[in-house]
């Protein structure tokens, strides 16, 4: 009885092994990517403060627009005063922003937290700007590229994914783009109605990735 | 007469021993045509940027598949996502400083999500990017990576075979 009581657990052991290990191989090829309607993952990030940072730590919010950026990319510079803009509007309104920069310092030493701060400084962000040092939660998300936003609304203590994809349709000029996709997403997400544009590309610079 | 035959000849001479490589400025209808240009054999399409340093670090790649196929009919394209404001002060002078052979293109659209799926359904918009078309059985592939070295013919040949 003894024995085969030890036998079960043996082969349990070796069986959440398994299943541990492939699950992580998932991850690390990238092939989780979260669609409009899947329930995203909260975090806990570190912030240019120093401060850990995590969606269920924001009691208040009603959801987030979560941005995968870097200092580097050129495309994500040009939507810097766009993401402060952002903050500006839709934290007073429960949407708050969250910044994460998931690139390698390795592969790209402008992206160390380090230059995260000094960049933070010198533009003036308003947002929290968090350093996804292990790439964990860029993997989990499908995050691609830089600048990528994924929107979430917040279900108690789920996050909803509502739209996918990029700020707007102009990353040269915010006054001559047609289409608010972010901006639209969240406006209706406020007025409880459903989101029109689900999911963009844009253009973006790939994130480094460590090579595993 | 003749000193003016000799003095066109010379302007005609150096104009072209110091013609910089054109970078055509181009929109997205001009792209989709030269992607359904079935005039060579092979091509190749990169998508990249001057900024982008994993493109850079390939493009050498692209220069050598050229100079090997380019007798098998192969046609090489990079297309530039720099700014066309850039064109002058960094697209021009890193084509030359490179010598680059491939065509160079720079794709001037803003509206990015109207054609990103018409080059490839596929393509979440990050760059280095890279399509393959076989014309002479309508074949396509198309690639959102960087090429590690060696990595770009392999898949080149692994296309074409």
């Amino acid at each position: 009885m003894k024995k085969n009581i030890l036998i079960t657990i043996g082969v349990l052991s070796v069986a959440m092994i398994f299943f541990i290990n492939a699950k992580k191989t998932t991850l690390a090829v990238g092939s989780v990517n979260y669609e409009v309607g899947d329930f995203a993952r909260d975090f806990n990030l570190k912030n240019i403060d120093g401060k850990m940072v995590s969606m269920s730590g924001v009691r208040d919010a009603k959801g987030f627009i979560v941005i995968f950026t870097c200092n580097t990319c050129p495309f994500s510079k040009m939507y810097e005063e766009r993401i402060m803009e952002l903050q500006t509007k839709y934290q007073p309104l429960g949407f708050p922003v969250m910044a994460i920069n998931p690139n390698d310092k390795e592969l790209s030493s402008g992206d160390s937290f380090e230059n995260m701060k000094l960049r933070a400084k010198e533009k003036g962000f308003n947002f929290p700007y968090l350093y996804d040092e292990t790439q964990e939660i860029a993997s989990a998300y499908g995050a691609t590229r830089t600048p990528h936003v994924f929107v979430l609304k917040r279900a108690s203590d789920k996050y909803k994914v509502a739209y996918v994809g990029a700020i707007d349709n102009n990353h040269k000029d915010a006054s001559m783009a047609s289409k608010k996709y972010v901006e639209e997403a969240v406006d209706n997400l406020l007025s409880g109605k459903d989101v029109p544009t689900k999911f963009t590309k844009a253009i973006g610079c790939t994130i480094k990735w460590r090579d595993a | 007469m003749n000193k003016l035959v000799i003095g066109l000849f010379i302007v005609a001479f150096s104009a072209c021993a110091n013609k910089p490589r054109p970078v055509d400025v181009i929109k997205f209808a001009d792209l989709d045509k030269l992607i359904q240009d079935n005039s060579s054999d092979l091509m190749v399409v990169n998508f990249w940027a001057t900024w982008c340093a994993p493109c850079v670090k390939e493009l050498p790649q692209f220069e050598k598949l050229l100079t090997k196929y380019e007798n098998q009919g192969l046609k090489v394209v990079l297309v530039s996502f720099d700014f066309v404001e850039q064109l002058e002060k960094k697209v021009i002078p890193f084509v030359k400083k490179k010598d680059i052979k491939s065509d160079v293109m720079l794709l001037d659209e803003t509206d990015y999500n109207s054609f990103i799926d018409k080059i490839d359904p596929k393509w979440s918009g990050a760059i280095p990017a890279t399509l393959m078309l076989d014309n002479r059985n309508g074949n396509r592939r198309f690639f959102e990576k960087e090429f590690k070295e060696g990595e770009l013919e392999e898949a080149f040949n692994n296309f074409v075979h």
